[in-house]
């Protein structure tokens, strides 16, 4: 290799292995886990052989069936809910001008992502015991939805930033009226930023634990909550299954909404 | 739908016939105003414009960036709502209808042919919100179609598509509910040069055969010269002068229009006194006598500049002629059919001329040569402003 | 195009002053504000009063003005003679989770830079990649990452098997339950949130710059110090900030890796509606940390401000 490049000068040693590293700190403990949770015996030491077996175990387990049952009810109101509320508030800040107090709803659409997330579980728990509204899916399922809306709305304002305004133009010289112009035009232009809103919606819910653990009540218990539950008394390698499990929806979910986004990016510019 | 625009028969029929040619007037424009924004920091965009545009005519808005053209489009298309004034379609007021009211279609700049549907749907689309029925709309699709020459490309979308097939897809768009007038805003200004030619004789082809009202809105003069009936000169929100593209450039009504349109060369000068068939003698400050054309009806004493186009001049060789104003000869720039000469009169004034090559007439000179300047008949022509 | 007049690509002009919103608009925007307005900020402004209240028996609180729960961070009630005596004990709470944070956020920049300056000299196809699987980790159930760390760093964890097996030490060396085990855990739940911004930095960085420091005989080194630091700061500032912030109000990191003994604020607040049941002070405690919070955004704010006012 070259000695002087502009490649080989803007090196330095060692940030390679840095890089490395960073990436063996962040994804080594969930390899680690997910090697575990197929190891047919409990031991750390010695490897059993490959098993499903505490996949079984976990799936018949009837806590972790309700609790699942109710994270996929969960995350699926709250990521609808949110996304919808997202889709009409961004509709509203991007298109036409600037108008008095857009700052003001800029903001509190925002405000979600600054309250520090301990804040916003203990203040909910206060809110919806003084205003009467018993703990239990209710009360999980509308702080989902609040906490779901900045993150539903930046991928779809961002999306909805890059379609010009003439197509809606187009649309309403050729006769279409406003809704029209919404449904044919606009929704389907939208649509690779609402699904990887949807989706990031879906999983911030589907993984919220501290608001969750605060807001549900006695009755009500999410996934991350029973996990957190079984965790407290002590490891067993059916944990290992089912955070394995909640790893790979989470990455399949991320994964999908990049590259739906990613060719929301290439078909927008022709 | 817009057969709803009150007292308009159906107005979107399908079919392409060419209307008998009235001089009903198509889009009547009355006193417009149009300002942006409110208080100190409004913008006026259009300031008092009235114009008429005939039935069937290739009608087009010229003028540089911010002159008010695209608005004024956009405001008979129902995109801005107006200030003040009214606007008329075949004598019904239309500022009350939105957009999707009027039967008025548009080609817009960067076509805005809808990314998610194939040249077919996007043709289709007008048809679809004005509710005909399925066959009907099929057969002007592939009508359509034929008619830009499109009818292999009908499946692909629009990313599919080269820049010129984009703007034709994007024409049978606007023409397929047979609007009675078409706006074209810039439609050819991202093509490439030998396209966009090409493109010039087809729109005013396409123009006569389908004999709907074309309103056009160009920066480009070349365009406008080649293509329009008439042209509106627009500059500052104001139009400037209106007509056929050589009585906006043989006789430009102000300094703006001959100055805007092609080249010219612009002297200051003091009316001295009449002269036959309307004509008007004047002076500059150093001396030359000019016979011209007056625009407006100039008094003697009245300060005002000749407009004379560089290739009415003929550069001689030096010539006590009466007519004939003494010069040197500066820059040569040979420009093919023509050759540029860039001369300065005695007082320094520096005037352009042009000649074509075929009289071999500028090539005779060198730079610093003495030589003369001789006007043809009715070269100069007296602007009042 | 007019484009002088300042029109937009669809033509319309901006004018300098805001006009109302438009009804359509305010009806389509209502609904998300409202729902904001009512789940999270009225559930703030309840906070807010809960701390000025009087604790009740059994939780909850007595509608009674109070400001007991904020003396409670600097004073404690002498039990004989009811004498306001000073104490550290909340306080400390807060400048240990203060200095976890600070701990975190300065691993985070030791990793995050070298990682994000390697990231932005890769080849373009190769980044997004890289972007990718730094990016994947923050979408991943904070919860679960933790319990992962938590299952290889405690006694039994593998990688005390391992160390015992490599005869490196005989017992096991006690990670989690520890500080080290809590800033590890800060440090690999928010190291995405540094190398981010740091990346996005370096990457808009005019590498002729370095080719300029060579050429006028700086050496590698001094070229990262004076020239690719200063010039990525903001990038570096925004990493910290990111890292910092959840850091000091981070709830899972102590609690499972913590063990919940060594409390950080966060914990301390949810022990107030959980065991402790002085609903008054855990209320204000969230107050707190709430303004330190806004504070340090503040001022970052003002800073950006006043750079970009330069």
């Amino acid at each position: 290799m070259a000695r002087n490049s502009p490649r080989t000068l803007r090196r330095y040693p060692g940030f390679r292995w840095v890089a490395g590293g960073c990436l063996l700190l962040l994804y080594g403990p969930m390899i680690v886990i997910t090697i575990y949770s197929f190891n047919s015996i409990r031991s750390i030491t010695t490897w059993g052989g490959f098993s499903f077996d505490w996949y079984l175990k976990a799936f018949n387990n009837p806590n972790i069936q309700s609790a699942t049952a109710n994270s996929l009810i969960i995350a699926i109101a709250a990521a609808t809910t949110a996304t919808a509320l997202a889709v009409a508030a961004s509709l509203a800040m991007i298109r036409g001008p600037r108008f008095k107090g857009s700052e003001f709803g800029f903001a509190l659409i925002n405000l979600p992502l600054m309250v520090p997330e301990i804040v916003t579980a203990v203040a909910s728990l206060i809110f919806f015991l003084a205003v009467g509204i018993n703990l239990g899916l209710t009360t999980i399922l509308l702080a989902h939805i609040v906490f779901c809306i900045p993150f539903a709305y930046m991928p779809i304002a961002a999306r909805l930033e890059g379609i010009e305004g003439f197509y809606e133009d187009a649309a309403r010289d050729l006769y279409a009226s406003r809704w029209e112009t919404f449904r044919y035009v606009l929704l389907p232009m939208m649509l690779p930023g609402i699904l990887s809103g949807y989706v990031l919606a879906f999983i911030i819910s589907l993984d919220d634990f501290i608001i969750t653990n605060l807001v549900a009540g006695p009755g009500a218990t999410t996934l991350p909550l029973a996990i957190y539950g079984m965790v407290r008394v002590g490891f067993t390698p059916e944990i290992n299954a089912i955070s394995t499990m909640m790893l790979g929806v989470s990455m399949i979910f991320v994964t999908v909404s990049y590259l739906i986004g990613r060719s929301g990016a290439k078909s927008k510019g022709s | 739908m817009a057969g709803a625009v009150p007292g308009l028969s159906n107005s979107v029929a399908l079919g392409i016939m060419k209307p008998p040619s009235t001089d009903q007037v198509a889009v009547s424009i009355k006193s417009v105003v149009k300002t942006f924004g409110e208080g100190p920091g409004a913008v006026t965009a259009l300031d008092d414009v009235s114009l008429d545009i005939a039935d069937n005519e290739f009608f087009t808005l010229l003028g540089p960036s911010g002159c008010g053209k695209t608005t004024l489009l956009r405001i008979i298309a129902g995109f801005e709502d107006l200030t003040n004034g009214a606007v008329f379609l075949y004598g019904d007021e239309i500022e009350q209808l939105p957009p999707n009211k009027r039967p008025v279609n548009t080609v817009f700049q960067h076509y805005a042919l809808f990314p998610h549907m194939g040249v077919s749907e996007n043709v289709a689309f007008g048809l679809r919100r004005l509710k005909h029925d399925e066959a009907a709309i099929r057969s002007r699709v592939s009508e359509m179609l034929e008619l830009v020459q499109l009818d292999q490309l009908a499946d692909r979308l629009p990313a599919q598509l080269s820049g010129g097939q984009q703007q034709r897809v994007a024409l049978a768009r606007a023409l397929a509910p047979n609007p009675k007038v078409l706006l074209l805003d810039e439609p050819l200004s991202a093509l490439d040069l030998k396209l966009r030619q090409a493109m010039r004789v087809e729109l005013k082809q396409l123009q006569e055969d389908t004999g709907i009202t074309f309103i056009f809105v160009t920066h480009d003069q070349e365009e406008a010269l080649t293509m329009s009936d008439r042209i509106a000169v627009m500059s500052a929100g104001q139009v400037q002068q209106i007509g056929s593209a050589d009585d906006i450039y043989e006789r430009p009504v102000n300094r703006f229009v001959a100055d805007f349109i092609g080249d010219t060369n612009l002297l200051e000068v003091k009316v001295t006194g009449t002269a036959a068939k309307g004509a008007v003698t004047c002076e500059t400050g150093q001396g030359i006598k000019l016979t011209c054309l007056p625009a407006g009806a100039p008094k003697k004493g009245d300060r005002a500049h000749v407009s004379i186009r560089p290739e009415k001049i003929t550069l001689t060789q030096p010539s006590r002629a009466k007519d004939a104003i003494p010069c040197t000869v500066g820059r040569l720039i040979y420009l093919g059919t023509d050759t540029q000469c860039l001369v300065n009169l005695d007082d320094g004034t520096e005037i352009m001329v042009r000649n074509q090559n075929a009289h071999g007439s500028a090539l005779q000179f060198g730079t610093g040569d003495k030589a003369a300047l001789k006007l043809d008949d009715g070269a100069a022509r007296l602007l009042m402003d | 195009m007019a484009g002088s007049l300042g029109l937009t690509t669809n033509g319309a002009v901006q004018p300098k002053a805001a006009a109302p919103i438009s009804r359509d608009r305010l009806l389509l925007l209502s609904p998300a504000l409202i729902a904001i307005l009512v789940f999270l900020v009225t559930p703030l402004i309840f906070i807010i009063t809960y701390s000025f209240l009087t604790p009740g028996t059994y939780g909850g609180v007595e509608w009674v003005f109070s400001t007991d729960a904020y003396v409670q961070f600097l004073f404690e009630r002498d039990l004989f003679t009811e004498d306001l005596v000073f104490s550290n004990a909340y306080l400390s709470i807060y400048s240990r989770s203060a200095l976890q944070a600070i701990v975190a956020t300065v691993i985070c920049l030791i990793i995050g830079f070298p990682t994000a300056y390697f990231i932005a000299t890769r080849p373009v196809s190769q980044r997004t990649a890289w972007v990718f699987l730094i990016t994947v980790p923050y979408w991943i159930n904070l919860l679960i990452r933790t319990v992962s760390m938590l299952f290889i760093i405690r006694d039994e964890g593998p990688i005390n098997h391992a160390l015992i097996a490599l005869g490196v030490t005989s017992e096991p060396i006690r990670m989690a339950y520890t500080d080290f085990g809590i800033a590890l855990g800060l440090v690999y739940s928010y190291l995405p949130f540094m190398v981010l911004p740091i990346y996005a930095s370096i990457e808009r960085f005019d590498f002729r710059l370095m080719e300029a420091a060579y050429d006028l005989y700086s050496d590698r080194w001094t070229i990262l110090r004076k020239i690719v630091l200063p010039i990525t700061k903001p990038g570096i500032i925004a990493g910290s900030l990111l890292v910092f912030i959840p850091s000091l109000g981070s709830f899972i990191a102590p609690d499972l890796l913590g063990g919940g003994k060594n409390l950080m604020i966060g914990n301390l607040i949810a022990l107030q509606f959980q065991g402790s049941r002085n609903w008054p002070f855990g209320s204000a405690s969230a107050v707190i940390l709430m303004t330190i919070v806004l504070i340090v955004l503040i001022i970052f704010a003002r800073r950006r401000a006043q750079a970009a006012g330069h």
